[in-house]
């Protein structure tokens, strides 16, 4: 089944010099992803963690959207029925990662499983996006994408121990938007994607069948079903194009 | 069923770190045991779009117009100047004056 050796895939290489381009690529997406990364840790706070287990939490989750769903929803004791509850909670929020490790299978798949699977700990979002558009541009150094992670892991590292001993400073994130720093964060990022009417079907299917989703269906089930139908409205409509 | 006690929590952040990993590692691990078609590529290359345009509908309707305006001001301030940093600043001062004056 797993003959995936495609002649035109050239095996991934890796380089020092990958290495600083996606570092350097990714520092414009700093200042929005730490100013998220200050109200997760301020979150921690308010909600009366310790230091060592926010410290903890965000070393090993490493996914601030899905950690203040679950904050918001933790139980005032842990019970096995609880962390069946928190792991179906991690699961919706956080299942859009198996499509970042699903699209950069094609690329990244020749290399060895030690190389890949440890590294995949840290993708990211922003890491994500600029990885698929360095690739769509032709790259083919897989030390931008660990680059652009250590640089993501380091600043999320640093930014949520500061929002966590600032704790109160943010009391009201919403004044300053910053609860909407992952949409427009993401709604930028993805801007340069942008090929004019083709992808204007598969976009408006997703962002259509998100919204009747979220409607419909609680939870964040709404990213999976209006990504998959989009992508795949767009992966297999190619041959009806005129 | 019976509290976990002290350990609960570290029992809690161990089961987040292990799905949310699954998910990390799952999407390759599964895609390296599947065919890869032509059409399948190219579902895949589509992939950041759909999830952007899939995750940020929802918040941005459920937010209301300050949402929206900041959302499209990010957006044009990208076309234009090609500038992450500027877009999100732009993006969230949009957001925050349009909340301030309109709500």
């Amino acid at each position: 089944m797993s003959t995936q050796e495609s002649p035109a895939a050239a095996r991934p290489v890796w380089s020092l010099a990958g290495l600083r381009l996606g570092a350097m690529t990714i520092v414009p997406a700093l200042p929005g992803m730490m100013a998220f990364a200050i109200a997760v840790g301020a979150t921690e706070a308010r909600k009366g963690f310790g230091l060592l287990d926010s410290f903890l939490m965000n070393l090993m989750v490493y996914a601030g959207a899905s950690q203040i769903v679950a904050m918001e929803a933790w139980p005032q004791s842990i019970t096995l029925a609880s962390l069946v509850a928190l792991a179906l909670l991690m699961l919706t929020v956080n299942a859009r990662m198996l499509l970042f490790g699903a699209s950069l299978q094609p690329w990244l798949g020749p290399l060895p499983a030690w190389q890949v699977y440890p590294m995949l700990q840290l993708s990211t979002d922003p890491g994500w996006l600029i990885t698929m558009r360095y690739r769509a541009e032709g790259g083919n150094d897989a030390g931008f994408f660990l680059g652009g992670a250590i640089v993501v892991w380091v600043a999320w590292m640093s930014a949520t121990t500061v929002g966590y001993l600032l704790g109160a400073l943010v009391a009201d994130p919403r004044r300053i938007a910053l609860d909407l720093v992952l949409p427009i964060f993401f709604a930028v990022m993805v801007t340069p994607f942008w090929r004019g009417r083709r992808r204007a079907v598969a976009w408006g299917a997703a962002g259509a069948v998100a919204l009747l989703t979220s409607w419909l269906v609680p939870g964040w089930w709404f990213v999976i079903t209006g990504a998959l139908v989009g992508s795949v409205i767009e992966g297999f409509g190619e041959g009806r194009r005129r | 069923m019976s509290d976990l006690g002290e350990a609960g929590t570290l029992a809690a952040i161990g089961t987040m770190a292990a799905v949310t990993y699954a998910m990390r590692a799952g999407g390759f691990w599964l895609m390296s045991r599947v065919r890869l078609t032509a059409r399948l590529r190219r579902t895949l290359e589509a992939l950041p779009g759909t999830v952007v345009v899939a995750t940020v509908l929802p918040i941005a309707v459920r937010e209301g117009l300050p949402a929206l305006l900041g959302i499209a001001a990010a957006c044009s301030a990208m076309v234009l100047r090609r500038n992450d940093f500027l877009a999100v600043i732009v993006g969230m001062a949009v957001a925050a004056l349009a909340r301030a004056w309109l709500i």
